[in-house]
């Protein structure tokens, strides 16, 4: 699939302000070509989060809009087409070994969302 | 056969367990109660509830017409004032006289008010019926503080509905402790703990000398003055200072009662005169009043077994207590006190998390004697049935009470229970009968309550008979669990319930309260659709947001490809051409496609989320409103053309269908509702495949409920005849609150019918009847929905706030560039894998 590229740049970079996040879901930014989904789970200790937002079961770009939740405390999120569930922190789909989403290295700094590098 | 004359005084909870048993025992008597109160027996126990919104009638635990039914004579606001035991003869304050051959005495107990010079002044209230609860529910309209003078369990139950009803609260309590009966030293402690950062100020040791009344301006207060020297000022009193026994009557006709009250009974229940029986908390047994419901409805069976001839003995009764009180978790079993000879005592207390629990041991370590348990009752079962079984103690009987981290007991699991082990005890239900009641068929939770009657008293059991008829089901290999998820350990109906009578008004509160963990996509959206039926708040407000569906929560179906389909409402069917042009104009602009879907309206398919709005606004300056077809709620409401264009019609169907959809748009319910009018007998809406259909007779409507097409087609079963328009919509409005309440996530209204006991006949006893008494709260709720209906596109449209959702990127313009449509029969349709990587391959 070739949407699940790298994110070219090493350098970090704010993808948006706190204000644009939703509490308790995700939005999803366009960062290098690649569409990423973030989380903002206030409650949580990091409180954002951010994988692809592309399903790779799906075939489409939704994950961003699926429900956020846990799995005996595993954080997840459901994809809004077949409801299969990604870990918000690793990218791996629950249900299937074989398939993983891109996950990636965010923080919440003061208002500023930022990307750091992405995870190995 | 010769009917015995039973005459029963007092028609409380016991008095009615007796009636009610005696009824149905076969002897062959003529039953006559004389109740005091103006209505039949109700559920003191849950009298708190009142506050929280339970009216009397849920409250009853029997009615006039039911008593009419097994043939008892019963009278209501009317007390015996006299007995005459040579002639056998009551009589009442409004002068009826009644002859027995056996009287019952279930006069109950009456609150205790301390001799305190200024108690009866008219803001000093008591607690323990309806009315005195109607009391202070108008005392405290226009007050700001109350006072509930005693710290028993009784008294924290009146300062929790003070506090409640919005009051600054105070308990005053004469001894050093509060609840001293149930509770430690220790115990009582941290009871106070809690209880005081929960706002409520607690004052102990203090001995309250006289109440004045003072007058300000246009108010009037009362002031307690102290032993000490210290004075309270308040609006409301309430005493709660412990119950006496009602043995007036005995007294004055020369029965036995105690030095301290309460009439004398043997282990018959049988008083002094061997003609007389006493039961319930007005009894006095081995020197004690038994101040629970369990022993007081053990004692109405002891009474009836001797008119049965059975001669079953009253041997006492264990008074262990679970409680919430003001929402600490509190228990209390046996000897909490730990007085026995040579008891051993073991304590855990952590003040951080505020518990405190103590477990009293015999000398030789292995019998449980006690427990006392502040802020975590989750041991109480397991306690209480070592306690009552005399099961042998682990070698170290600390763990039992000891965190699980800490090496805690395992939880005595219910298999470990023997068959005789009491369940239930306010039922006398044991593993034993649960396990008969199984065999005999029960096959759910539900079942089993129904057929034993275990947990439908205090409900202090609920969580005990639930392991064990789950044990015993997955022993049989039945399935089990009804948990709605792992995140919550109730069903859907359960969490509606809660959520009601608790008020709960956000995902959080709830799962904080009542589950555990962070939710997912099963939970989330079901309580989210509980709290729109319950509250009606625009389901996109930010508590709501994550709980909904991406299809809720884009007020749009989200389709393949990830983009999203328009569904406006076409009420009935019916669309003006100049509205069609705008739906044509619409589709054209932004390039959707577009189609007539199977429940007379038209769906646009293929629009970007970042569209969504744009489309919206276009469509209801037009005048349209959402069509709800992403939401678990209300789709369509089809009609034919009816009386107005067919040759054949007898009703205007397409003004009831239109009426209907408009009443019910918006209604969030367990799944989806459709619904269609047909205006004469060949029935071309095809009523009869909908949730609720209508067609049209001569006289008036047929109302047909529950019926399906999809996967699994029902007709709907015909409900009722000739309906008069208000009495269509009365009907409809109670069936669809009956069912929004009561059904599973996700259970269609077909379904549903076919799983509610008793099924159709016990719909119409439900909606037509009125059975349960709650008619007129479900047209109520209805009628708040329906006035506080809004259409969430609307309001959508107007906030800057929500719009910005509505975006692909949160920080970019661009599109989804795997959103790609190709040509078919002259509409859009999306590429499919190949197509898309193709197209995008040759742009590049
Ligand atoms: C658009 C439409 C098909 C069409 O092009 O005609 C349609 C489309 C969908 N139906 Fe339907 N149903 C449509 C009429 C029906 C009908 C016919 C009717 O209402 O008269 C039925 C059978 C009647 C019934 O419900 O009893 C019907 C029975 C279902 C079912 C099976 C329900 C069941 O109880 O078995 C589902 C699945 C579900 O809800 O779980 C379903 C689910 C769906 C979903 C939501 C599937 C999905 O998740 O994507 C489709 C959404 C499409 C969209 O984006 O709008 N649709 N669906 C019809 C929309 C009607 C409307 O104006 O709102
Ligand atoms: C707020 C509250 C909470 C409670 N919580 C619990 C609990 O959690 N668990 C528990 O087990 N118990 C609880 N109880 C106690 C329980 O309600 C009583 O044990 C039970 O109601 C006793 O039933 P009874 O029929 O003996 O007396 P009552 O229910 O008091 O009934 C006696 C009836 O007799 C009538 N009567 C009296 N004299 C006459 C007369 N001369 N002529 C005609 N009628 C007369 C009275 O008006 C009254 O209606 C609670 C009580 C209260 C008030
Ligand atoms: S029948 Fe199946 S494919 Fe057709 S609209 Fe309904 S759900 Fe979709
Ligand atoms: S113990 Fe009270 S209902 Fe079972």
């Amino acid at each position: 699939m070739s949407t699940a590229e790298n994110i070219q740049s090493n350098e970090t970079q704010v993808i948006c302000q706190r204000n644009d996040l939703i509490a308790n879901s995700g939005i999803c930014a366009l960062i290098d070509g690649q569409q990423v989904a973030v989380f903002y789970l206030p409650e949580e200790e990091p409180p954002v989060y951010a994988i692809g937002n592309w399903d790779p079961l799906g075939k489409a770009n939704v994950l961003s809009r699926g429900i956020v939740g846990d799995i005996q405390g595993q954080l997840v999120v459901a994809s809004p087409l077949y409801k299969q569930h990604f870990d918000l922190i690793t990218g791996q789909c629950v249900e299937q070994d074989e398939i993983k989403v891109p996950a990636y290295n965010v923080e919440l700094i003061g208002e500023q969302v930022i990307l750091a590098n992405r995870n190995s | 056969m010769s009917l015995i004359n039973v005459v029963v005084i007092g028609n409380g909870m016991v008095g009615h367990h007796y009636v009610d048993q005696l009824a149905g025992s076969g002897v062959a008597a003529k039953i006559t109660v004389i109740g005091a109160e103006p209505r039949p027996a109700y559920d003191r126990v849950h009298l708190s509830e009142f506050f929280a919104g339970r009216k009397p009638e849920e409250l009853a635990l029997t009615t006039r017409e039911h008593y009419k039914k097994l043939g008892v004579n019963a009278h209501f606001g009317d007390a015996v004032v006299a007995i005459d035991r040579d002639a056998k003869v009551v009589t009442t304050e409004g002068g009826r006289t009644f002859r027995y051959d056996k009287l019952v005495m279930a006069t109950g107990s009456y609150p205790f008010v301390p001799p305190i010079p200024g108690a009866n002044l008219s803001n000093c209230l008591v607690y323990r019926t309806i009315d005195d609860l109607g009391m202070i529910q108008a005392k405290s309209k226009n007050a700001k503080i109350g006072v509930v003078v005693g710290g028993g369990l009784l008294g924290l139950e009146a300062a929790n509905a003070l506090q409640n009803l919005g009051l600054q609260t105070h308990v005053v309590e004469f001894a050093p402790g509060l609840m001293g009966v149930q509770l430690d030293g220790g115990g009582s402690t941290m009871l106070r703990r809690k209880i005081e950062a929960l706002g409520v100020q607690v004052h102990t040791s203090k001995a309250t000398q006289t109440i004045e009344e003072t007058h300000g301006k246009g108010n009037t207060r009362l002031v307690m003055n102290f032993a000490d020297g210290e004075t309270l000022a308040t609006d409301v009193i309430v005493f709660s200072a412990g119950i006496r026994p009602s043995d007036q009557l005995a007294k004055d006709c020369g029965l036995e009662v105690g030095p301290r009250g309460g009439i004398n009974i043997d282990y018959h229940c049988r008083t002094s005169d061997s003609d007389i029986f006493a039961i319930g908390e007005c009894a006095l047994y081995g020197g004690m009043i038994f101040g629970l419901v369990a022993p007081g409805y053990r004692m109405a069976e002891v009474a009836v077994s001797q008119l049965s001839g059975e001669h079953n003995s009253f041997k006492g009764a264990d008074m262990s207590t679970k409680l919430k009180l003001l929402g600490v978790d509190v228990g209390s079993i046996g000897d909490s006190h730990g007085k026995t000879d040579g008891a051993i005592s073991y304590t855990f207390s952590d003040e951080r998390e505020e518990v405190y629990k103590r477990l009293i041991v015999s000398a030789d370590g292995k019998t449980a004697l006690g427990a006392v348990l502040v802020g975590d009752c989750s041991d109480y079962d397991t306690l209480l049935q070592y306690y009552l079984n005399g099961i042998e103690l682990p070698a170290n009987p600390e763990a039992m009470i000891l965190p699980a981290s800490e090496g805690g007991a395992p939880l005595l699991g219910a298999a470990a229970l023997p068959a005789t082990a009491t369940i239930c005890s306010c039922h006398n239900v044991s593993k034993g009968d649960i396990i008969s009641a199984i065999d005999g068929g029960g096959c759910s939770l539900a079942d089993v309550k129904s057929c034993t009657a275990a947990s439908t008293g205090c409900g202090g059991c609920a969580a005990l008979l639930k392991n064990v008829v789950d044990d015993e089901m997955a022993a049989r290999g039945m399935e089990v669990n009804t948990a709605i998820c792992e995140h919550f350990n109730f069903t859907r109906q359960e969490l509606f319930h809660i959520a009601k009578v608790e008020s709960i008004k956000s995902f959080e509160d709830l799962i904080k309260h009542h589950g555990t963990g962070r939710g997912c996509e099963i939970c989330k959206p079901a309580v989210g659709s509980i709290l729109a039926s319950l509250w009606n708040d625009y389901i996109l407000e930010e508590k709501h947001v994550g709980l909904q569906d991406t299809n809720d929560t884009f007020l749009a179906n989200m389709q393949k490809n990830g983009t999203y389909s328009i569904v406006p409402r076409i009420p009935g069917g019916e669309i003006t051409p100049d509205k069609l042009i705008v739906l044509g104009e619409v589709g054209k602009k932004y390039n959707l496609y577009t189609k007539i879907t199977g429940g007379q309206r038209i769906d646009l398919f293929g629009a970007r989320v970042e569209q969504l709005p744009d489309i919206w606004k276009e469509l209801i300056d037009a005048g349209f409103e959402t069509g709800h077809a992403y939401g678990k709620a209300l789709r369509t409401v089809k009609s034919c053309v009816g009386s107005t264009w067919c040759r054949y019609g007898v009703q205007d169907s397409v003004s009831m269908a239109i009426y209907v959809e408009d009443r019910y748009k918006g209604l969030r319910s367990p799944h989806k509702l459709k619904s269609a009018v047909s205006g004469c007998t060949r029935e071309c809406a095809e009523a009869q495949s909908k949730d609720f259909g209508v067609i049209a007779t001569e006289h008036g409507w047929n109302l047909y409920l529950c019926g399906n097409g999809g996967m699994k087609p029902r007709h709907a079963d015909l409900f009722a005849t000739d309906l008069d328009d208000e009495t269509l919509i009365k009907y409809i409005d109670r069936f669809l609150m009956f069912y929004v309440r009561t059904a599973d996530r996700l259970q269609r209204t077909s379904v549903w019918l076919d799983n509610l006991e008793g099924g159709l006949d016990y719909l119409k006893e439900v909606i037509i009847d009125d059975k349960l008494g709650i008619c007129t709260e479900l047209e109520a709720q209805m009628n708040s929905i329906v006035g506080t209906y809004q259409c969430e596109w609307k309001t959508t449209i107007e906030d800057p706030e929500k719009l910005k959702r509505f975006r692909q990127f949160v920080n970019s313009d661009a599109a989804d560039k795997r959103v790609v449509f190709v040509q078919e029969r002259g509409q859009p349709r999306p590429a499919t894998e190949e197509e898309t990587d193709q197209l995008l391959a040759k742009s590049a």
